[in-house]
This record gives structure tokens, sequence and C-alpha cells, in this order.
């Protein structure tokens, strides 16, 4: 949109409350269900709850489409790189909601299969507790996301693989992935 | 093509028009919840305004998400907050790992921790997430929770919090079949048994509403409801 490049006054005070009005009235949100808790996210989005009073009733399933990702579910550590990687997919501005405990921290999953908090991966703008979060308490969640895009400032961005604070450690330089070796089966003769 | 049969593609969509309207409209209104339903958690006093909780540390043992931390100590002799020998005083609970079991209410001896009815609440950081004694316990005075700013309480949720409700079957122990389904609440006294429990209910004590003279806008005409 080239909003970067402005610079603040009077003028774009305006336009700038206009373009938060846009933004926070139609989050398209990106389907990343899963577990049980994308159960309860597509009961949100049917008759009963129905996001599309917030504008967001498209679930979108291509990345480039979409503006907030809302993980529901636990992450498993083979699930992490995708998810990363549909968020690098996602055009700015983009927000994250982590749905349910298990997203959050891992919930009752404290184990070695299952990443303990998804903001180690992906900043995570709003957290909604539950096993799984009611409807109710996601629209909560989406709500203060929407309190959080009107108070928010409209050209800030967030430094690089950050979330919650949390800083990933880059690779020592010079330091090589190892490859795998075939493996030969059998005796060797 | 003809216009009736351009009309006949809308006829289902029409006819919908005229029904009544299924959506709940949440940040207006809340959809009516069942009396026994799992929210955020609080500490409970007695009527003297001593801390029921022991620091037993019963609840974190039992804790499938271990979400719970507690410290017990050594009840102050000159002023003493609970009435046992020792007090919670560190009580954690984080909310980013609770799954709302119940299983902390089972296991507390002296029915310290109870839960609320509220669950419509959302966290934009991880500290706020996790609530401390300073948050959990109940209100001095009256007994009733604290209702923190991100918290989206409405009338009712707070009441009847206070007293014991068992997670499980409403008649979990033969022995208080048809008897009593809360224990003694601070302000309410002993609840009546609720509906499903035995001929001993009663609906207008409880506050047990059934769906069905609730939601008689979803219930499908067939079964006596609105919706065709």
């Amino acid at each position: 949109m080239g909003l970067e490049d402005l610079s603040h006054n009077f003028l774009t005070g305006q336009i700038e409350e206009l373009v938060k009005w846009a933004r926070r009235s139609s989050v398209w949100p990106a389907t990343f269900g899963l577990a049980c808790c994308a159960i309860e996210m597509m009961a949100a989005g049917a008759a009963d709850f129905d996001l599309a009073r917030f504008g967001m009733e498209v679930f979108r399933a291509s990345p480039r489409q979409a503006d907030l990702m809302v993980v529901a579910g636990r992450v498993s550590q083979k699930m992490a790189p995708v998810l990363r990687q549909v968020y690098d997919q996602m055009m700015e501005p983009k927000w994250v909601i982590s749905m349910g405990v298990c997203a959050s921290t891992g919930g009752m999953f404290n184990n070695y299969a299952i990443v303990q908090g998804v903001d180690q991966i992906v900043p995570v703008d709003v957290y909604a507790p539950g096993c799984p979060p009611s409807p109710q308490t996601l629209m909560h969640a989406i709500l203060t996301l929407h309190e959080k895009i009107r108070t928010g400032e409209l050209t800030r961005r967030r430094a690089e693989g950050t979330g919650a604070g949390i800083q990933i450690a880059e690779p020592t330089p010079g330091w090589v992935q190892p490859q795998p070796r075939p493996v030969h089966l059998g005796t060797p003769r | 093509m003809t216009l009736p049969s351009f009309f006949g593609g809308f006829k289902v969509t029409l006819r919908q028009v005229l029904e009544p309207r299924v959506t709940h409209q949440y940040p207006r209104e809340k959809r009516p919840k069942p009396p026994r339903i799992h929210g955020r958690h609080v500490l409970n006093r007695y009527e003297d305004g001593m801390e029921k909780c022991i620091g037993c540390e019963l609840c974190a043992a039992v804790c499938p998400a271990d979400c719970i931390y507690v410290r017990g100590k050594d009840n102050p002799r000159d002023e003493p907050v609970s009435p046992g020998e020792r007090y919670g005083y560190v009580y954690e609970i984080n909310y980013l790992r609770c799954i709302h079991c119940d299983m902390c209410v089972e296991a507390c001896p002296t029915e310290a921790i109870t839960e609320s009815k509220m669950f419509e609440f959302s966290f934009t950081n991880r500290a706020d997430a996790i609530y401390t004694r300073s948050e959990l316990l109940v209100d001095d005075e009256d007994g009733m929770p604290q209702q923190l700013p991100w918290e989206d309480w409405r009338d009712g949720e707070d009441e009847h919090t206070s007293g014991w409700m068992r997670a499980t079957a409403p008649s979990g122990s033969a022995a208080y079949e048809g008897e009593v389904q809360w224990s003694g609440e601070l302000g309410y006294g002993v609840r009546a048994p609720e509906g499903g429990q035995s001929d001993k209910r009663d609906d207008k004590a409880t506050g047990n509403i059934s769906i069905r003279t609730v939601e008689r806008a979803k219930i499908p005409r067939k079964a006596g409801g609105k919706v065709r």
C-alpha cells in the first residue's frame, strides 16, 4: 500500500483511522486447524455464532489472501516449519491468534512431540485460553484483536524472528547441516 | 427461461427469510450456559474472611496439565490466614495450560478452589494469563470473584461459584442422591439438587434452565420448536 513512506501529520491522522477501520472490519482468517480446536473454529464460522458479523466468514485456504492465522490445535514439531512457512507466505499486515491451550503453551501435552507454545515460531497477538475455547472465547479473542488493530500503530513492523520476546538463535557461522548417509541393509560381503 | 422457474430457484432462500434467526449476537448477548459449566477458578473464603485453602497442594498434584503451582506455609500464629495449620501463600494458575477439567475442584478437601461460569477471556501477553493468589481470591465482603479488565463477566455468572460442585456425574455418590448438589455457599446456603438427579429436582432453586425452553427458535417444528 506504500504506507511505509507516510510521514505523520493532521491529514494522515484521519486516513490512518480509515485504514485501521477497514483492516479490522475484514480480517480474513487462514485455515490452520490442527486439532479439536478447529471444530470450535468451524462452529464459530457457522450460523450459530456467525463470524460474518465481523466480516471474516471467509476462511482462506491460501495464505496470500489471509490476514489472520488462527492456530487452532496442538502444533507438533514436524508441523512447526509448515506453520512458519504459511505465516511467511501471508501478506502484511498479518496477525496471529493462538487458539487453545495446546497452541499457546502445549497445554497438557508437555512432551517431546509438541511445540510448547506457538509463539516460539510465530509472533502471537492474542491468546485464547480453553480446551478447546468455545466460539465465544474465540470471538472474545477476535474482538481483542480488533481493539489491538484499532489502537495500534499503522506502519509498525515486528522485528524478524521474534515472538513474545523470544529470540530464536541464529545458526553458528560455519555450521553445516549434516546430510543423511545412505544406509546399507544386510551384511556386507 | 420463464419467470416462475427463475424464482423457483429462490424458493428455499425466500422461505428461510421468514424463519426465526438462529445466530447468537455474542458481544451483545451470551448463549445460555448450563449450571455445571467449567470456567475461571476462584479461591474461596469462609464467611469470617478466612481463606479456605490450606496449602495441601493436592490440586497441583492432580492437575493433568500441570498448570497449578502451590506452596504452603505455616500460618502465622498471631494472625492466621486459614483455619488450618498451613495456608497457600503462593497460588498460581496458568490459564494458558488449564484445560478446565475440574479435577482440582474434586481433589480439594476444603472446597477452597471452585470454578465460575465465565470462560470468555483472552490475553495479549503471557504474563496476564498467570493468575496469582491475589487475583483468584474472592472478595472479602461478599464472596464474589474479582473481575479483571480482560474478562467478560455478565449478570449471574459470578453467582453460585463459591459452592463445591461435582465435576462428573450429578449424583456421584449414592448417599447424596437427590439430597444436595452443591455444598453450602457463602450467602446462598445449601443448593437444591439439579435436574436429572432425582424426582426431588427444583429447577427454580437451582437456576437450571432447559435448553428446550430457552432456544425454541432453534428446535425443529416437529419437535415442538419453531424451525421448519
